[in-house]
């Protein structure tokens, strides 16, 4: 056990590690602005009273390394700074949309994963059959539409021709959860169609890899069933990937919304991250930036381990 | 019931009998699977849904056929050796390749096709389609026909600079470093790690919000998002070529790496290159679109399918489905392209199993 520790201790740190790098990024790229943020936000008609105020008021007289360490700092216990637009702080703002984008990612997810995995291994099972081609050719144009293309469609149908489910996902806090999983309904699909369409080709193809391997051909020789050869002696093996696919795709999920967001004007993160970007409202960007860069990360992360947990042969790299 | 009910009953059920009587599997598969899909839908939906499933399965047999005389076409007036492998070509690539044709003649004949200039404003907004304008007018009544041919050249042609561009320097960079190795394949491969590790569209955002929105930017930004993707490819594609026996000679021969790479490596690596464009092509289309459809890439008043999608979004509450159709074409040509590299990818490796 102490060995997967290890591993497991090593990938954290490395992740980290890529975190802290992805933060300088994030600030450097904001230092890059011709002249500084005060002089980008308040344009060329500006007094240069103002903006003296400005850069007093942001503490841009400092050093960018101190300013940077200093953000960080703030930014490691939730305070992002103040809103060059309103003023309020930005962790107050980002809180509770960023739970929004959570919930949606979350029921997209959970109908999503168990979908696409039994797909994927009906489809592997199938292979090479008309329903796989027919599979194959669906999933390929689920994947390849924009995500605003399959929420208009959806849009067109179940809203406005069906009258089924709202075409705007407007959601506060004191709905009920089932009110609000019936607002969200529409854009959660839109993402279900996709991210299933990019789990189930992993899945199959993952499942088809091990297929080659010597001993399926072993179970086979010996008469085991097409159906069992897959549960019994692929599956456990296909595991590892799969976990893989799960978890890039829940990293998918979290930052695909954006669009699907924007679409079903639905109040999360990703709505708020395009409209400060339109607004140059820089303290925003950046935190918004900072928390998906890390969910992201995060995610990533997740499947590296999964992967190592299931795989036994991952634990001792060569 | 009425006769298309039974017309349309009697066809699927008189096909997959006679498939199952002439012992045609696949063919006795799929039509009835179809048979049974329209029977739950007719139940639900109606006649309607019924006339759907007509409509839908025309337009496959409409593209299929489309398809079929494309490649035998293509296979008449190509090469031999070429011809040969287009024979073996399934009918989705087929189709993948006359899509990206006809959109190419689009593209490049648009001010021929389209009866008037981008950002002529002709009539007024949101006017329904007329004998004079096909699909009606935009939000500033310009016409829509005109302005999604224009599309087809503005939109298609930056995404396919800004690939070209992530191209050249990604498969450039992951070919030195895997012929150099060393050093420089440690630094370029920790950047390219970190680079990737940033979702795509955030980074996008974060950059554009900092240099603001033009052409120019877009490009550049759009290369150093994708260029990583491309350099990994090249990098683990070459890895693999480095270690061959005859690039060990050519070193002994005492050549140089820029000589190895042009002479050596690259031949043996064009195919995976070449179906790592197309992808490539795929995720920087999408993501051109999605910017602009955010407002944050191609300004107006270029015509820009995902742009135009946005402006005149409104118009799907009132269930029309113009503001649809500059998406379709978005979705349209990215399957096509799909479809082409999945062919490719099948060819060059493949799933063989």
């Amino acid at each position: 056990m102490g060995d997967i520790l290890n591993i497991v201790i090593k990938r954290l740190g490395l992740g980290l590690l890529t975190l802290l790098v992805i933060s300088v990024i994030i600030f450097g790229a904001v230092e890059l602005l011709p002249g500084d943020i005060a002089e980008a936000v308040l344009g060329q008609g500006a007094t240069k009273e103002n903006v003296a105020a400005m850069r007093e008021q942001l503490g841009l007289d400092r050093s960018a390394p101190v300013r940077y360490f200093e953000w960080l700092g703030g930014a490691v216990t939730g305070d992002f700074g103040n809103s060059l637009v309103s003023q309020k702080p930005v962790s107050e703002a980002i809180g509770e949309r960023f739970s929004n984008t959570l919930f949606l990612a979350v029921y997209a997810a959970f109908i999503a994963v168990p979908i696409a995995i039994f797909l994927g291994i009906l489809v592997a099972l199938y292979r090479n059959t008309v329903f796989d081609r027919v599979a194959n050719i669906l999933t390929l144009t689920s994947i390849s539409a924009p995500e605003f293309f399959l929420a208009y469609v959806l849009i067109l149908f179940f809203s406005v021709k069906w009258g089924m489910f709202p075409a705007i996902a407007k959601i506060d806090a004191d709905m009920t959860l089932l009110d609000k999983l019936e607002r969200t309904f529409l854009p959660a699909l839109t993402m279900v169609l996709v991210v299933v369409a990019h789990m189930m080709r992993m899945t199959r193809a993952s499942i088809i890899n091990l297929l080659a391997s010597p001993y399926v051909e072993m179970a086979r020789l010996k008469g085991v069933p097409a159906w069992k050869v897959i549960v019994k002696h692929t599956l456990p093996n296909a595991w590892a990937p799969i976990i893989n696919v799960v978890a890039l795709n829940l990293a998918y999920l979290i930052t695909g919304v954006v669009l699907v967001e924007v679409v079903f004007v639905y109040p999360g993160i990703g709505q708020m991250l395009v409209d400060s970007v339109t607004k140059r409202d820089f303290p925003v960007v950046q935190a918004c930036c900072l928390i998906f860069a890390a969910t992201f990360i995060l995610l990533n992360l997740a499947a590296d381990i999964g992967a190592i947990l299931t795989n036994p042969r991952l634990r001792h790299p060569k | 019931m009425n006769y298309f009910i039974i017309g349309f009953y009697a066809l699927l059920i008189g096909g997959s009998s006679l498939a199952a009587f002439y012992q045609k599997r696949t063919a006795f598969l799929l039509l009835f699977s179809v048979t049974l899909v329209s029977f739950v839908m007719g139940i639900v939906g109606g006649e309607s849904a019924l006339w759907a499933v007509t409509i839908l399965a025309g337009i496959i047999a409409f593209s299929a056929g489309v398809s079929y005389s494309f490649r035998e076409f293509l296979a008449i007036i190509l090469p031999k050796e070429s011809a040969k492998i287009m024979r073996t070509a399934p009918l989705t690539a087929a189709f993948g390749l006359f899509i990206i044709f006809t959109y190419a003649i689009t593209g490049i004949f648009a001010p021929i096709i389209a009866p008037y200039g981008e950002s002529e404003i002709i009539s007024q907004a949101f006017e329904p389609a007329n004998d004079e304008m096909l699909l009606g007018a935009d939000q500033l009544g310009r016409d829509m026909f005109s302005r999604i041919v224009y599309g087809a050249r503005n939109t298609v042609g930056l995404a396919l600079i800004a690939t070209f561009l992530a191209f050249f320097i990604g498969a450039i960079g992951g070919l030195l470093a895997a012929s150099k190795g060393g050093k420089f394949d440690q630094v370029m491969s920790r950047i390219v790690d970190v680079v990737m590790s940033i979702p795509s569209l955030i980074f996008a955002l974060l950059l554009l919000s900092i240099f603001g929105t033009n052409v120019v930017t877009l490009i550049i930004v759009m290369a150093i998002i994708y260029a990583p993707r491309v350099f990994r490819l090249a990098r683990s594609v070459a890895g693999n070529i480095v270690v061959m026996d005859y690039i060990e000679a050519a070193r002994l021969r005492g050549e140089g790496t820029w000589y190895i790479i042009r002479k050596e490596v690259l031949p043996n690596a064009t195919a995976p290159l070449i179906a790592e464009f197309g992808l490539e092509f795929c995720f920087v289309f999408l993501l051109v679109a999605g910017l602009s459809f955010l407002g944050l890439g191609i300004q107006p008043p270029t015509a820009d399918w995902g742009s135009m999608v946005r402006e005149n979004a409104t118009l799907i509450s009132f269930g029309e489905i113009t503001p649809l159709i500059p998406a379709g074409a978005i979705a349209l040509l990215t399957v096509a392209v799909n479809f082409v590299v999945d062919w490719m990818l099948y060819r060059s490796s493949g799933l063989k199993e």
